[in-house]
């Protein structure tokens, strides 16, 4: 496959590029960013030093690795995405050997200048590679039950390797993603209800096997799952964090208590309020109110991909958009159903909002490739 | 390889609908969401809300001012100072060793205080103020102050500390504070809250402990922000609590002091009582301590001081220590035997010095012998084959009744630790203490006081005021408790025949107005102010036969803890009794010569509210008197001071 197949007539080049970015996307992002940046404020106690400074020069760093990555042809991305792919594997099966044991699981390859979470690269050059696998793949081949096992496998060798970290959360992420771009791709229907079928079955043998010989999970994970399914059992413990979050949550009504007047957040009541419950923070800082405007733009992003890859005749950049907006749709909503008390606590990031530096820098250079899609688009 | 444009169309077209599926579901799962937060933002709201609240405001205690003691004029015996403590902030201070090494420049701090403080600090948060040193006096709070800008973290603060301003002339009666200790608590069913504050000061002994409840009065209470880690981070009201309850005691300080003084350090002790009713003015142990040693934490010194005192300075002997009340028991054995009938008046028993009872013989204290002895007479010269006589007469059992009656072996119940019940003793009290029968030299060696018969202080002067008035007079040591009246101690009338009354009054009158009386060298001249009473020697060995015929050790030439008691119980004026008292000397020798003495300076000193004139003294005593008054002067407490005349 070559350039050429793509009808290029329409196709801007140079700087007129930038004219053509999907320029509402990117100021949802920064919205969605200048929240984060107002949050961190509150919660460093009024101050822009530890967390908001950091976080803002991120983001910048973040802006301008986006509009390189989109200023490169989305065909170079898909011929690359193999190789990317296969680099965060090899990047898991590092950390595996070298990886720093961190909050009780290894995620991390020190890199000198930064810390580098390969699940969090997996996440998207496994959609690429997804994408580029079905762009070569022909259209009546999607369903046939050999090319069905080939992504599969695909999936299953990063999620094994994210499980043995152990990150349960990340794992589940990665196999929602992977699943979700094979079912946009066209895969039949009758696989996913089989997977569905036999996840729930799964899940109800995990259950059931607690105790026995043959147990599934760690004794940790499973006290997770009792956590999430009555908090108030172990208040001071396990359940603390998640108490915390539901009262901050709930207890800022209709407009909130008010910029830094949050006293669970301020009063340190709220655990890792900058990271994983930062929403907690906002949802009692601004209320409901606040909550809904955030849900909102995250929403508003995923319709401009969406609609983005709807208007994409070329499919490697279909897929690759909706792939990266399901990614991302999967973050902040097990984030907000996670604070909310609606799904156990798994340890993910509020995206773009959560204090994080390789998690945005990843996420920003996926955008990057959204837009890349965007500007080099058949038209 | 052209992919076909049909092959794009189809695709486009599946990627689309299937885009939309996908996007449907994200909007359905952000509508659980946002149904989710309208649930518990809006729904449940009031009640997250207060789930907050809760979080974050702490209740904190204020602790009451605790209630002021006062003796019967207004004279303060228990208040509260103020005192300023000197406390540090670790996270204030920065570098601790520096700002300590500055501190110690101005101030002055034991090196100990010092090492206690540092080990604290290291062990607490940053942001919990540590003591540094207690009562520090106001020129060094106002040294710190000017040097505030050179002790970063530094502060005085200032609280209220119990304060006993009478020292060790009350500290029997009104006890002691200290801070609560687990066994306290561990003591109460449903301790106040109060009593979880690090060192609350809490009565330990005599009326402080007995009064607790209502000299603590009730908390205050501080609502305080507080974060997760527990710091404080502002005051968001506060309600003051209620004092304690003032107390104004029946005590006469100015008597009491007097009373010290005159036990000059003596193991002695003594109680006075105002017949009217019955209030106690002045209840005094010797030798006594100085409570606020302990309000302020002992020295491991002054308390082996404390127990290793032979006179046991502890101890508040005059209603926890029991005696042998000697022949100051020998009222009960008369009343006894009058008020059963067995004798008269004019009944006449001989004395030849010792008396024969069931092959025993029991010795009279005058080796020679009394002669022909009756009621009046065995009072006043205290011959005790009378009694050993008359006592077989009428029974033990009557006689442990009569002292009952009197307030002998019966317990008073005063707001005082440890208040003695004595013992009364008869046949039942043997059979079920002793586990033996009563046997008829058990009764003898009783009629005169000895034996079983064990009486505190408190309770010979109950019986002397009993005596004195024919009325059943309670101790009362409270007067007012918050302004109101404590029921008085007058009770009515014991029901003992006045005519036995009247005798027996007449005898003790003679025993200290005739010049055979026993305690004659004693007597007061003053007309109206005279003093009635009865001596008593109670021993603490046994005299062998063979030591009672090679002649009896003279208590001189005995070691200290073998001599024996001095008592002396007595009431004036003759006429119209106002005052009963009870004297004690531990191991003081003869009642006559001991205890007689003291009790008539008390008696006096009550009567005319401060030093008598000297011609209320024999003319032989007043050159001693005088000298002594001016000793005594000299050692009470100016504060309590007698302003002349009362």
């Amino acid at each position: 496959m070559s350039y050429l197949e793509y009808n290029t007539k329409f196709v801007p080049t140079g700087v007129r590029k930038l004219l053509y970015l999907n320029w509402p996307l990117v100021l949802l992002l920064i919205a969605v960013a200048c929240a984060g940046f107002l949050m961190l404020y509150s919660v460093g106690g009024g101050s822009v030093t530890p967390w908001m400074e950091p976080q803002m020069k991120r983001f910048a760093l973040g802006l301008a690795v986006m509009i390189t990555v989109a200023m490169v042809p989305i065909w170079f991305w898909r011929n690359m995405a193999f190789v990317a792919f296969g680099g965060s594997v090899l990047l898991l099966l590092g950390v595996e050997f070298f990886g720093e044991v961190r909050m009780g699981a290894q995620r991390w390859i020190d890199l000198g200048f930064m810390r580098l979470q390969p699940s969090e690269l997996t996440k998207i050059t496994l959609v690429m590679f997804l994408a580029a696998y079905y762009d070569w793949l022909p259209l009546d081949r999607k369903s046939h039950p050999f090319w069905v096992m080939v992504p599969v496998i695909v999936i299953l060798v990063p999620v094994a390797l994210v499980l043995q970290q152990p990150d349960l959360g990340t794992a589940l992420l990665l196999l929602m993603g992977g699943g979700a771009v094979m079912f946009l791709a066209g895969v039949h229907w009758a696989y996913f209800a089989t997977v569905v079928t036999a996840g729930v079955g799964g899940i109800i043998a995990v259950l059931e096997s607690r105790g026995t010989t043959w147990q599934v999970l760690q004794d940790y994970q499973y006290r997770r799952i009792d956590t999430f399914l009555d908090p108030t059992n172990d208040p001071l413990g396990a359940g603390y964090n998640i108490t915390q979050a539901k009262i901050a949550l709930g207890s800022g009504g209709w407009t909130g208590r008010g910029f830094m007047q949050g006293t669970q957040s301020q009063l340190n009541f709220l655990p890792e309020k900058h990271t994983d419950f930062i929403f907690t923070t906002l949802a009692e800082e601004f209320g409901f109110v606040g909550a809904i405007t955030l849900l909102v733009l995250y929403t508003l992003i995923i319709l401009f991909c969406i609609a983005s890859a709807m208007s994409n005749k070329d499919r490697f950049g279909a897929l690759l958009t909706l792939g990266i907006a399901v990614t991302f749709f999967l973050f902040f909503a097990v984030n907000m159903a996670m604070v909310t008390g609606l799904a156990p606590v798994v340890g993910v990031p509020l995206p773009l909002v959560s204090y994080g530096g390789s998690a945005m820098l990843v996420l920003m250079a996926a955008f990057g490739l959204v837009q890349s899609a965007h500007v080099h688009r058949p038209r | 390889m052209k992919r076909p444009p049909k092959d794009v169309i189809q695709s486009s077209r599946i990627i689309g609908r299937r885009a939309l599926v996908v996007g449907g579901l994200q909007l359905g799962v952000m509508g659980i969401i946002g149904f989710r937060l309208r649930d518990m933002q809006i729904e449940q709201a009031d009640q997250y809300r207060m789930l907050a609240e809760e979080n974050r405001i702490s209740m904190r205690l204020l602790p009451p001012a605790r209630g002021m003691i006062f003796d019967r004029n207004g004279i303060a015996i228990a208040a509260n100072e103020q005192n300023y403590r000197v406390v540090m902030v670790r996270e204030d201070a920065g570098d601790i060793e520096q700002v300590l090494a500055r501190l110690t420049e101005i101030i002055d701090i034991p090196p100990d205080a010092l090492t206690r403080a540092m080990d604290e600090m290291s062990r607490r948060a940053p942001f919990v103020p540590v003591t540094i040193l207690e009562r520090v006096s106001w020129d060094d709070v106002a040294q710190i102050n000017l040097n505030t800008p050179v002790l970063p973290g530094v502060q005085a603060e200032v609280g209220l500390s119990r304060y006993y301003p009478m020292g060790e002339d009350m500290a029997h009666v009104v006890g002691y504070v200290g801070p609560v200790s687990d066994y306290d608590l561990s003591q109460i069913d449903d301790p106040d809250p109060l009593l979880q504050i690090p060192r609350f000061e809490y009565g330990k002994t005599g009326a402080e402990n007995r009064l607790e409840e209502d000299l603590r009065g009730s908390a205050g209470t501080r609502r305080i922000e507080i974060s997760a880690a527990g710091r404080i981070m502002r005051e968001l009201d506060r309600q003051e609590g209620i004092p304690g309850k003032d107390v104004q005691l029946a005590i006469d300080a100015r008597l009491q002091s007097y009373v010290q003084a005159r036990l000059d350090g003596e193991s002695a002790s003594a109680v006075v009582i105002d017949l009217e009713n019955g209030d106690l003015r002045a209840v005094v142990s010797s030798p006594s301590f100085d409570p606020n040693m302990f309000v302020r934490g002992i020295s491991v010194a002054d308390w082996q001081a404390l127990m290793e005192n032979k006179y046991r300075p502890m101890a508040a002997k005059a209603v926890q220590g029991t005696y042998p009340p000697g022949s100051t028991f020998k009222m009960v054995t008369l009343m006894a035997a009058m008020e059963a009938g067995v004798i008269t008046a004019e009944d006449t028993v001989y004395c030849p010095g010792h008396a024969d009872v069931s092959n025993i013989r029991f010795h009279c204290w005058k080796r020679g012998g009394h002669g022909n002895m009756n009621l009046h007479e065995s009072m006043k010269q205290s011959c005790d084959v009378y009694y050993y006589d008359i006592a077989q007469r009428v029974g033990i059992d009557k006689m442990a009744e009569m002292a009952r009656k009197l307030g002998l072996g019966v317990r008073h119940d005063l707001p005082l630790s440890a208040v003695a019940t004595g013992i009364a003793p008869d046949r039942e009290w043997k059979a079920t203490v002793r586990g033996e029968n009563w046997r008829i030299g058990d009764t003898v060696n009783a009629s005169i006081g000895q034996g079983y018969v064990l009486t505190s202080p408190m309770q010979l002067a109950v019986m002397t005021a009993r005596l004195a008035t024919g009325r059943e007079i309670k101790p009362r040591l409270i007067r007012l408790i918050d302004g109101v009246e404590q029921p008085s101690g007058l009770g009515p009338s014991l029901g003992l025949n006045e005519n036995t009354l009247r005798r027996v009054r007449a005898s003790m009158d003679a025993v200290c107005n005739h010049n055979r009386g026993t305690a004659y060298g004693s007597r007061i001249l003053a007309e109206d102010r005279k003093m009635a009473g009865k001596t008593g020697t109670s021993q603490v060995r046994r005299i062998t036969p063979e030591e009672r015929a090679a002649g009896v050790i003279r208590n001189e030439d005995l070691p200290w803890e073998r001599r024996d008691h001095a008592l002396f119980v007595g009431y004036a004026p003759v006429e119209n009794p106002r005052y009963a008292v009870s004297v004690v000397v531990e191991h003081g020798g003869g009642g006559s010569a001991a205890a007689a003495p003291v009790a008539r300076d008390i008696l006096l000193q009550a009567q005319y509210g401060g030093p008598p004139p000297l011609d209320a003294y024999p003319s032989n005593l007043r050159d001693q008197i005088a000298e002594q008054q001016r000793r005594i002067a000299d050692r009470i407490p100016a504060g309590t001071r007698s302003q002349g005349r009362a």
